[in-house]
């Protein structure tokens, strides 16, 4: 217990002379950085337009309410195409996902030495590029368009989804497993009957979480000419028709919450 | 299973539980399904001819991945590179700092009902709104360059960070707080020695899984102006530039990797 002396009385403190010392040194290196990165930023600002943002701000308010209501007739399509490209998308993505989560969990994978880390280096590099990288890549490769968007969103989901699939069969209980071996079942056999059924519950809870997820990101891939709405906002954008910039981004948000809300209600009801 | 006595199930062969057991339901589940993939995939529109043109381009850039090329736009990516890393710092400091106090008001247990409301509103609205939506909309105020980009990452920040946290000091054991509280200790002293210590390593988890969050996503904030490697990236992919791209992509999944893995030692070192 670190005491120190007041007037010879002994009193509690936290922290021993060198903690504190080493401490305080962390919290002077952690300040010096975030000063620098500050001015580097700082730097690269014009900062009249900074001052000068109130006002625009005010202006892009005035001019983008009311948002133009009649303009909704023309979303129809876009948010189908949105919801075509976030489902699709997670489809797909599960397909991939589920043999690379195989093929990458500890007690499943065919060899830990060379299948795994191949497995593991697809969870990494899909997870760690976004989905509007991916599809700036798939547009120049396969050009502009709905596809395009729900390669992307599959691509980009395959990480995610094949991640936490193959944390749920690491927790398996092995007990089914040895019980379904014993009765002389085939490897095919003990996967379908010893380890899926105890990952299905889990499978489609990731599978819902990633729907939702994926269609906030289908509603913005439009942006760089993947489909969906956002393509319906960056044209608005071009023009700076704000009142329908307004009206989108409150379609956006309503979706977003749908899905969300949706995705809460079915896990409830699985897990 | 439990509900069929065991004399129907006797003398028949046995077969695998359905996961919905409502055959109804499942059915009727399995036909909406097959309906919107056929309605989804009849909407969808690929032009084939131009898919499989760009299947030579397609096969250049994987190809690009086994000679990136580090060197010829080294400057661009250096600087891209350099503000994205500014950018998530600065931002994740400033994010980290602002949803604590956030999260302390977002709790049920230790805020009073209005200032919970607020907090509370605070985090639905910046957790509703995607990064690229508010970075085009601060790019539009404050003008191009890092301090968008900025202030995108720390609203995101504190959207993810305070619901977290909440959640966490929510679920805290009541016991050790009110030790404290007996003790006599002031409000400050008994967020600081009953609260924060239960709540801490979580917090740092969490935190390092945001920064890691942060890096991923500025690396797209590019596209729309706000600063970062994104705009060398776009650059990169509209000049056909792949062997530049496919380095910007293994520096970002490198980077993506590092964080991982620090974020795993410093977990295992808090808890």
């Amino acid at each position: 217990m670190p005491v120190n002396e007041q007037s010879g009385i002994p009193v509690w403190r936290r922290r021993t002379t060198g903690e504190s010392l080493r401490q305080w040194g962390m919290w002077l290196i952690g300040t010096a950085i975030f000063v620098y990165c500050w001015q580097q930023i700082s730097e690269a600002t014009t900062w009249f337009f900074v001052w000068d943002a109130p006002r625009i701000a005010g202006d892009i308010w005035t001019r983008a309410t009311p948002p133009r209501w009649e303009y909704i007739t023309q979303l129809g399509r876009p948010i189908w195409d949105t919801l075509n490209i976030a489902t699709l998308g997670t489809i797909i993505a599960l397909f991939l996902a589920f043999p690379v989560a195989f093929l990458a969990a500890h007690n499943t994978t065919p060899s830990r030495f060379l299948i795994r880390p191949i497995a593991l280096l697809i969870i990494v590099s899909t997870r760690s590029i976004n989905s509007l990288i991916w599809a700036l890549l798939l547009i120049a490769i396969i050009g502009p368009g709905v596809f395009a968007g729900v390669i992307a969103i599959a691509i980009r989901s395959i990480g995610f989804c094949a991640k936490l699939l193959y944390e749920a069969i690491e927790e398996i209980d092995q007990t089914q497993v040895e019980a379904i071996t014993a009765t002389g079942a085939s490897r095919w056999q003990v996967m379908a009957y010893g380890i899926v059924p105890q990952i299905l519950p889990a499978f489609a809870g990731i599978a819902v979480f990633r729907w939702d997820i994926n269609i906030r990101e289908s509603t913005v891939l439009g942006l760089v000419g993947a489909g969906g709405i956002g393509l319906q906002l960056s044209a608005s954008l071009n023009v700076l028709a704000w009142p329908q910039v307004s009206l989108i981004l409150l379609v956006i948000l309503a979706a977003v919450v749908i899905s969300e809300w949706v995705s809460a209600k079915v896990r409830g009801a699985i897990i | 299973m439990s509900h069929r006595e065991l004399d129907d199930m006797l003398g028949k062969r046995w077969r695998k539980p359905a996961f919905v057991p409502n055959p109804l339901l499942r059915w009727g589940l399995f036909a909406g399904f097959v309906l919107y993939m056929i309605a989804a995939v009849m909407t969808i529109e690929v032009n084939w001819a131009r898919v499989y043109e760009g299947l030579d381009r397609g096969a250049a850039f994987i190809m690009a991945f086994t000679s990136p090329d580090f060197v010829s736009r080294a400057g661009a990516i250096w600087d891209g590179m350099l503000e994205s890393i500014i950018m998530t710092v600065a931002a994740s400091v400033v994010g980290i700092a602002i949803s604590i106090p956030i999260g302390l008001g977002a709790a049920r247990n230790i805020a009073p009902l209005p200032i919970y409301l607020i907090c509370r509103g605070i985090v639905a609205v910046s957790r509703a709104l995607q990064e690229i939506i508010v970075a085009i909309l601060l790019v539009a105020i404050f003008g191009f360059g890092p301090l968008a980009g900025f202030l995108t990452l720390s609203f995101a920040t504190i959207g993810f960070l305070s619901k977290l946290l909440a959640e966490d000091i929510e679920s805290m054991d009541r016991v050790q707080a009110e030790a404290i509280k007996a003790s006599g200790a002031k409000w400050m002293q008994w967020i600081n020695y009953g609260v924060q210590p239960q709540v801490i390593p979580r917090l740092i988890g969490l935190s390092m899984y945001r920064i890691d969050i942060n890096f991923r996503e500025s690396a797209i904030l590019g596209l729309v102006g706000a600063g970062g490697i994104g705009a060398t990236l776009n650059t990169a992919f509209d000049r056909y530039e792949y062997d530049t791209a496919a380095a910007i992509l293994i520096i970002i999944i490198v980077i993506v990797m590092a964080l991982e893995y620090l974020s795993g030692i410093i977990r295992a070192k808090v808890q």
